[in-house]
């Protein structure tokens, strides 16, 4: 089991004919990944590594039943692109792109409330169960299923936390990257909840960062709702108010969003709290043992 | 990217919005001709930086002459601004703000945001104008209104009379008052900000409402769509640093501990500061070279982190995803070749292609320490730079 996505998942990259989308795609692709289509609106009816190239995300729901699309187009038409996953029915997008402009998402966010569907991302390494289906930009090679649930906001420390519980043998169930943007699809309440209700999830790592309070909502959820070890870690205790520290989401403002006050809502909650990301997976074994 | 209150208040001035009347001088003489043009009998000469809290610090001076104007002027341009919203270094004087002064009956507060709660624009107003508004919403949280905006909908009178009633408002004013918010509205949306704040938004002795001061921040992921606001930047305000970084892509931010960093990815650029200082060091600088580093950039990203004289030892932190391990080695042994490196350097490589990368390290027969993994990476670059 996992959550999300899974190897019966039929996915349609958005943006396929461009550098990353092609580049990626190859990689997800290898991986095992069931990618089915491309999307780029005017090159319909062409073939792309070995795909088939729509117009539109609705003709690739209709010809290959796609449910899943990730998608690379470039920050200025990322919006649209998302909105139009949504409109075609698609269940779960994910959206790597990075520099989308926030009053951007914020009508996207407004948009969506039309659909069902879910959003994860932008600005984010995507969504991969191991052995299943990688969808996004991580390295493949480094996961293992397994037990773990991993949410994070940040890309290369969700790698950290998968390579530690790839090397001490506790594997993962299903790792999304949340994206490191101040407006964005799913949080990590919605994952908790999914991770909770997952069989195969026996733990669940939790990577936050400065910069709002979805951590401390997430601490508050945890308390009330998760029976699972949650182990976590908030980078930044060291970042400078005011800064924005390489996410555009990860900004101390107005005294709000430090490390601290998110270390001490988890602690307050009950997770186990790790103040070196070397630690996450000798953490959750610890837990688990 | 920040705007000077001049330029913030000349796009409020082409929306509609109502501001007092200045001009914007950058010597003793223009501020004398524009308080001269401006006349009157009260001027307020105003330092332009991209700092707040500029009057406690001396950049706002009262004049009652235009040879006062001129020497207020005289004494501002060219000095550097310290204020409690900079470092300690300050930021220089390049431009004043010439104003009229104004009759002030009642003092204020409006900002703009995007809430990332809420997810949408808010308004935030109060009546407690003139202070510091984190002050106010600590003791006196009932002081301040705030209503979100429904992006379909756009801002609603009812939540321009709620704020305006909030503070304190009523007839004439409080319809000035709904027509400035709704224009500051077209203003943030047309114009992709992510802040404005008005502090102080007055009712001077006529009645009139005006903004007499005017913060904007422009929201840096969309400034590719907004270049005529992009070629309002200055970069003087910015760090020195922190603008060549950028010039090559790369992500920094300047600290003022002695060990530099370099790392792929934001969240373990922010990790492997908050290790060196676990590990009882101070950071330099928090760097992300990003996902797609080439070893030029490796390169161009050494060289900026070697001209900060206070680094004593230098940690490189790559968990290789979409960019090899042996491409990073690569750009590290160009960057210490080229440019001459005499302070310790830890790596620390992880991921794809890490053997091939460790492996071209070793043979370099360049000093440069080998870590097994984080840990072992902070404290052998504490112990350097402790050395």
């Amino acid at each position: 089991m996992s959550i999300l996505v899974n190897k019966a998942s039929r996915v349609v990259c958005q943006g396929l004919t461009g550098r990353q989308g092609s580049f990626h795609t190859e990689h997800c692709i290898e991986y095992g990944t069931q990618v089915v289509a491309g999307v780029t609106p005017g090159r319909g009816g062409e073939t792309h590594l070995g795909l088939p190239v729509f117009n539109s995300t609705h003709d690739a729901v209709r010809n290959e039943g796609v449910t899943v699309s990730m998608i690379y187009v470039p920050a200025a038409f990322a919006a649209d692109a998302i909105l139009e996953a949504a409109d075609a029915g698609i269940e779960i997008i994910v959206c790597i792109t990075e520099g989308i402009p926030v009053l951007d998402m914020v009508r996207v966010k407004a948009g969506l409330q039309d659909y069902t569907c879910r959003l994860i991302g932008p600005n984010c390494p995507g969504i991969i169960t191991p052995g299943e289906a990688k969808i996004g930009i991580m390295p493949g090679f480094i996961h293992q299923p397994g037990r773990i649930g991993v949410i994070s906001r940040s890309g290369t420390l969700t790698y950290e936390a998968v390579y530690q519980t790839t090397t001490n043998g506790l594997g993962q169930s299903t790792c999304v990257g949340i994206g490191g943007d101040p407006v964005r699809g799913m949080d990590f309440i919605d994952c908790l909840e999914l991770f909770e209700q997952d069989p195969a999830t026996e733990g669940i790592i939790m990577v936050g960062e400065i910069g709002g309070t979805d951590e401390e909502q997430a601490a508050r959820y945890i308390k009330d709702h998760v029976s699972k070890p949650v182990v976590s870690y908030i980078a930044g205790v060291t970042a400078p108010p005011g800064k924005r520290m390489g996410h555009a989401g990860a900004i101390i403002s107005g005294g709000e969003g430090t490390a601290d006050a998110k270390f001490a809502a988890l602690e307050s909650a009950g997770v186990r709290t790790v103040r070196s990301p070397a630690e996450l997976g000798s953490a959750m074994l610890d837990l688990l043992a | 990217m920040n705007l000077h209150e001049y330029q913030a208040k000349s796009l409020f001035d082409r929306y509609g919005i109502p501001v007092s009347r200045g001009l914007v001088a950058a010597t003793p003489a223009e501020a004398r001709q524009a308080a001269e043009t401006l006349g009157g009998a009260v001027w307020v000469v105003k330092a332009q930086v991209h700092a707040g809290g500029r009057g406690k610090a001396g950049g706002v001076k009262l004049a009652r002459s235009p040879e006062e104007v001129a020497a207020a002027a005289e004494a501002m341009l060219g000095q550097r601004l310290v204020t409690k919203q900079t470092d300690a270094e300050g930021l220089p004087i390049s431009q004043v703000f010439v104003e009229m002064g104004s009759d002030i009956a009642r003092e204020l507060y409006l900002s703009i945001v995007v809430d990332r709660g809420a997810e949408r624009i808010t308004f935030m107003g109060s009546a407690a104008g003139g202070m510091d508004i984190e002050e106010v919403a600590a003791a006196t949280p009932e002081k301040i209104f705030t209503v979100t905006v429904n992006p379909g909908a756009g801002l609603q009178p009812y939540q321009t009379r709620k704020l305006g009633f909030g503070m304190g408002l009523s007839g004439a004013q409080l319809r000035q008052f709904g027509d400035i918010c709704t224009r500051l509205y077209r203003l943030f949306d047309e114009c992709d900000l992510s802040l404005v704040e008005i502090n102080p938004l007055i009712v001077d002795a006529e009645g009139a409402v005006v903004a007499l001061d005017a913060k904007i921040n422009v929201e840096a992921n969309a400034l590719f769509r907004q270049p005529e606001l992009l070629k309002l930047r200055d970069i003087t305000q910015e760090d020195e640093m922190e603008s060549r970084a950028a010039e090559h892509d790369l992500n920094y931010v300047s600290l003022d501990g002695n060990i530099a960093c370099m790392v792929n990815g934001a969240g373990l650029a922010m990790a492997t500061m908050d290790l060196i200082q676990l590990h009882g060091g101070t950071p330099a600088n928090f760097l992300d070279v990003g996902g797609g580093a080439t070893p030029e950039r490796v390169a161009e990203a050494f060289k900026l982190i070697l001209s900060n004289p206070a680094v004593k030892a230098i940690l490189v932190n790559i968990f290789g995803g979409i960019v090899r391990c042996d491409l990073i080695a690569e750009g590290i042994i160009q960057a210490v070749r080229e440019v001459n490196v005499s302070v310790p350097v830890v790596a620390r490589l992880e991921g794809t292609n890490v053997e091939k990368g460790r492996s071209l390290l070793a043979d370099s027969g360049l000093a440069i320490v080998a870590a097994d993994d984080l840990t072992d990476a902070a404290r052998k670059v504490v112990a350097a730079a402790a050395a």
